[in-house]
């Protein structure tokens, strides 16, 4: 069982300096809204290759007045094995937009080499719009999932998003070159092709993954994707091949609007309860954060399952919207879980159920302080 | 700090690639040091080099002969061209020793983002070189990117006319390294170009 030791943060976000030892795998940290709850989150979010769980970019972490560079160091330990260290931050004398990790006190090799140690799995208050808002949040959020599981994933989607871009530039410039679009659209068709083969690889398994019993209601993944419906029936190959001489059809249609109308960026995901087969949209604002609670529970089982290794769960606010028996719900699938969790909120008195299981801390002036 | 002459040999030095301000104060004093056995020798060197150095008329390699010694060369494969993006791709192909034949350098990939196009790069010289019929084989060796495959793509079909084997370099599991720490990608890439 993978285990927080102890945080330290330097100049970053509202903390100049603090070193925090959290006691025990469940720790709940309250404090009044700006206190720097998400920050404290966000810094453990960082230890993990990618951007964290804000999105941010990396000047944005420095605390104002800090000198520019900052740090976040974790000590973890892994079952019985010796505690490892892992780091990130700015470099003393390096760029202040350029971010490295340490491992042990050595520059990783590669960031999969972080990755087959930590792995972290977060909700923010954010994402409660994510069944309002455009099918792009959706993907954005599947993507990351899957992400978390390959590593390759980001590459793809990557590329995959260049060869778009560069098709529309193209559509706009010189729309007459057909071997330069061809080139680009075989592009395109390899990568949504990879990609969508991932998302529905994880759906499927996501879908299938052995969950404990809970009172907590579990999430069925749909990919609306019609490339994802044809390698339900079709080799892969055959379908970047339709792909490509769609894309080739389209050309002059695409020109018109200024976008690529076929691709992976145009895939959404549904979202429903497996037991009563209610869609997420049509859900009210409690039952849509406990589904997504569920996704998220779902997602960590599968990664303890792929890893060997359980990630660690970052809940911002987890309990706003949830009524008494889901937060029981909730209190009682994290007390089964295999890793740590951090969980915020405004009011210790919520999570007063998960008092045997849970140290609680509030943040007070860029310090934490153990409450109760 | 010691003279304009100091300042401005600073200031140039850390404007070569992989020299900052810091490496560049550093490599002039060390210079300094030994004006005669490492100064006046460098600065022969580059204004030499600086006169001397063109590019190759035929294959856009740089050197101080016209066309290059590769070009030249009646003893390598003239029927073999291997295509590269520049001049340090074209050096590395050469270390490894492996390509008999000659090169031919783009100066680049096809960007749509970037606003580099056909007509920027070395390819209409490139066209004229396989027309009089005496090359066999185009090797494209170009970045595993999107840009780098749109351009593969695109000579590809441009070569097509001339009849002349259109070939791409493989890309795949490296040498010493082992399976399990590739990407998906190169390795179903590898796995499909498997013999």
């Amino acid at each position: 069982m993978l285990c927080l030791l102890r945080l330290n943060l330097t100049d970053f976000r509202n903390y100049r300096a603090l070193t925090w030892r959290p006691e025990s795998r469940v720790a709940v940290i309250t404090g009044p809204n700006g206190s720097g709850k998400t920050n404290l989150l966000e810094a453990v979010s960082l230890l993990a290759p990618g951007r964290g769980l804000r999105g941010a970019r990396i000047a944005e972490f420095a605390r104002h007045g800090g000198g520019g560079r900052w740090a976040v160091a974790a000590r973890l330990r892994q079952g019985e094995a010796p505690p490892f260290d892992l780091g990130t931050g700015t470099a003393g004398d390096g760029p202040a937009d350029r971010r490295l990790f340490r491992l042990d006190g050595a520059e990783p090799r590669t960031q999969a080499d972080i990755a087959a140690r930590f792995a972290v799995v977060w909700l923010t208050p954010q994402m409660d719009t994510l069944f309002q808002e455009s099918a792009s949040g959706r993907r954005r959020f599947l993507d990351r999932l899957v992400w978390a599981l390959e590593p390759g994933h980001a590459r793809e989607s990557a590329a995959h998003d260049t060869a778009v871009a560069s098709r529309n530039r193209l559509l706009a410039t010189r729309p007459n070159d057909a071997s330069w679009l061809a080139g680009l659209e075989e592009s395109i068709a390899r990568h949504a092709v990879a990609l969508a083969a991932g998302r529905l690889g994880f759906v499927a398994h996501l879908n299938a993954a052995p969950l404990p019993p809970s009172a907590f209601p579990r999430a069925h993944l749909a990919l609306i994707d019609p490339i994802a419906e044809r390698l339900a029936t079709q080799p892969a190959l055959a379908v970047e091949v339709w792909l490509r001489d769609a894309l080739a059809q389209t050309r002059a249609t695409d020109a018109a609007t200024g976008a690529t109308s076929l691709g992976a960026h145009r895939a959404d995901l549904a979202i429903s309860d497996a037991a009563t087969g209610l869609s997420a949209s049509q859900a009210s604002t409690g039952q849509q954060k406990a589904l997504l609670l569920g996704i998220i529970l779902a997602h960590a089982a599968l990664i303890a399952e792929a890893r060997a290794t359980a990630p660690m769960l970052l809940l911002d606010e987890p309990a706003v919207h949830l009524d008494a028996p889901r937060r029981e719900a909730l209190f009682s699938a994290l007390a089964a879980l295999p890793g740590p969790a951090l969980l915020t909120g405004t009011d210790a008195e919520v999570f007063a159920p998960l008092a045997h299981d849970a140290s609680f801390w509030q943040v007070r002036d860029g310090d934490l302080v153990k409450a109760g | 700090m010691g003279g304009p002459e100091i300042e401005r040999l600073i200031q140039l030095f850390a404007k070569v690639p992989g020299l900052g301000p810091r490496s560049a104060r550093r490599a002039v004093l060390k210079l300094l040091q030994y004006p005669e056995a490492r100064m006046l020798p460098l600065a022969q060197a580059m204004a030499a080099a600086a006169r001397a150095v063109k590019h190759c008329a035929l294959c856009g390699n740089l050197d101080s002969v016209n066309p290059c010694a590769i070009c030249a060369d009646p003893k390598r494969d003239h029927t073999m061209i291997c295509v590269v993006e520049t001049v340090a791709d074209l050096w590395a192909l050469e270390r490894s020793g492996v390509h008999p034949g000659l090169y031919h350098v783009l100066g680049g990939t096809l960007s749509a983002l970037g606003g580099t196009g056909p007509d920027d790069l070395n390819i209409r010289p490139l066209l004229a070189r396989v027309q009089p019929g005496d090359v066999q084989e185009i090797i494209l060796a170009l970045s595993a990117t999107v840009d780098g495959a749109a351009t593969s793509h695109f000579l590809t079909d441009r070569l097509a006319a001339s009849g002349v084997h259109v070939t791409r370099v493989a890309q795949g599991v490296p040498i010493g390294g082992a399976l399990d720490v590739l990407d998906d990608g190169t390795l179903a890439t590898a796995l499909r170009a498997r013999r």
